[in-house]
């Protein structure tokens, strides 16, 4: 346990001494920025789709982080030393994309309420939608994760990955914009599409170690 | 009968074997394509127009069936997968590869004639359906299984890569279709709801069901020829 506990320290201190959060931060409000232009300035319009828009910008900010997120260890051979742990391969990314989500989602996860500011979301709404996205985000990474995984040997995979995750996303997504949705209306419940939103992140936490550690083996061999 | 498809499956797992049976095979499957689609044409030339429908109703000739291959193939490659990396059989991948954008493509057919058909009957070529949300969910993991191929050089990687996908790609299908389904029930309640189906009668059945052979046919055929050229290409890469 300590093993794992060290892994996960190790790759959280990379990532921040990388500038990775700054950097997944800025691309979120970025891209917040951007829908206004887009979509126009009329505050109305923005609170009804600013719920479903924060899940799309969460998504897309989390895959640019997931694109090098196997590469630098595949390149200098950390991941040849990861195998030799007397940890199995799969705890040992496990542990790795744990650092992950706690050093570069959280922070995204965290920051969404500033950013629902922005597109005049009702504050009411925030604390539900943050559940909600906490649910949904480790489907989100551990999904995105295998796509970055297999990608790896891919010298520029960035795009690669976000194709082969984007059907993965797409069940997390609508689940999570009906949580929002349920949300805003007091007569529908939330609560049973936070426990799929919560079920599929469980399915992903059974199976994407497994299929990421083989992607990862063959790669390698 | 177990024993009988292991022995023949590893009878051909010889590419030079397989070479001479495809070779055997190609002529005769490609004339039977030809017969089975030229006279599923001649049939659905002759198919009465839809009272509701018109000669648009003709449309469908072709795209379900275009949409049952799209659903076969992608079956066909998680098979195959399967085969290659639990049972290690040489053809699967190259089965798996051969298959995949013959898949691609019949599913692209199946949208666009979805949506030339929808023009006339909806209004509008292309509705937030669940049905065709979910085939164009089916058409981006097919291209993202394509693009893995060719994105890695070195062929056994890109096999074992591929593979991984067509597998963790397959458990997702039908996770996508539920939510979908329940998506677009939420959404929208039966607006563009698809045509109420009486069972189809037998002037429609019968063209529908031999289009639908002769597509099959086809998919097996393309398949078969792309595998033979991948052998071929194999060989070639040894030699050079």
């Amino acid at each position: 346990m300590s093993l794992f506990a060290t892994l996960c320290a190790a790759h959280m201190r990379l990532a921040w001494r990388g500038g990775q959060t700054i950097l997944a931060l800025s691309f979120l409000f970025i891209a917040v920025t951007l829908l206004p232009f887009g979509l126009g300035p009329e505050l109305k319009l923005l609170r009804a789709l600013a719920p479903g828009l924060l899940w799309v910008v969460l998504a897309i900010s989390l895959l640019t982080t997931l694109d090098r997120l196997f590469q630098a260890d595949f390149e200098d051979g950390t991941l040849d030393r990861l195998r030799l742990l007397p940890l199995s391969l799969e705890a040992a990314l496990l542990a790795k994309l744990c650092g992950h989500f706690l050093v570069l989602v959280m922070p995204l996860i965290l920051s969404v309420p500033l950013a629902g500011l922005l597109l005049n979301i009702e504050a009411a709404r925030l604390p539900l939608l943050l559940v909600a996205m906490l649910c949904g985000a480790p489907a989100l990474v551990l999904l995105g994760g295998i796509g970055a995984a297999l990608a790896v040997s891919v010298r520029r995979g960035g795009l690669l990955t976000v194709l082969i995750a984007m059907p993965f996303y797409v069940p997390v997504l609508i689940f999570g914009a009906a949580a929002s949705q349920a949300a805003l209306s007091s007569g529908t419940a939330i609560r049973p599409y936070l426990g799929i939103l919560a079920a599929l992140s469980a399915a992903a936490l059974l199976l994407a170690p497994f299929a990421i550690a083989a992607a990862l083996r063959a790669a390698q061999d | 009968m177990l024993k009988a498809l292991e022995n023949i499956s590893a009878h051909y797992a010889n590419p030079t074997r397989f070479m001479a049976l495809a070779a055997k095979l190609h002529a005769p499957l490609w004339g039977l394509v030809a017969l089975c689609l030229a006279y599923g044409l001649y049939r659905v030339a002759y198919v009465p127009d839809d009272y509701q429908q018109g000669a648009t109703v003709k449309i469908m000739f072709v795209h379900v069936p275009a949409a049952w291959m799209a659903l076969f193939g992608y079956s066909f490659i998680f098979f195959a997968s399967i085969t290659a990396l639990v049972f290690r059989h040489p053809l699967g991948h190259v089965a798996a590869r051969a298959a995949a954008p013959v898949g691609a493509v019949f599913t692209l057919i199946a949208l666009i004639t979805g949506s030339l058909w929808g023009q006339p009957m909806w209004g509008t070529w292309w509705v937030w359906d669940a049905r065709l949300t979910s085939v164009l969910v089916l058409f981006f993991i097919y291209l993202g299984y394509i693009a893995l191929w060719q994105a890695i050089d070195e062929p056994t990687r890109a096999a074992r890569a591929a593979s991984i996908l067509a597998i963790v790609g397959f458990i997702n299908v039908p996770i996508v279709k539920f939510s979908v389904d329940w998506w677009n029930t939420l959404h929208q309640p039966a607006s563009v709801s698809r045509l109420a189906r009486p069972a189809l009668h037998a002037d429609f059945l019968y063209p529908l069901l031999i289009m639908g052979a002769g597509f099959l046919l086809l998919f097996l055929a393309l398949t078969l020829t792309r595998m033979q050229m991948e052998i071929l290409r194999q060989k070639l890469r040894r030699r050079s």
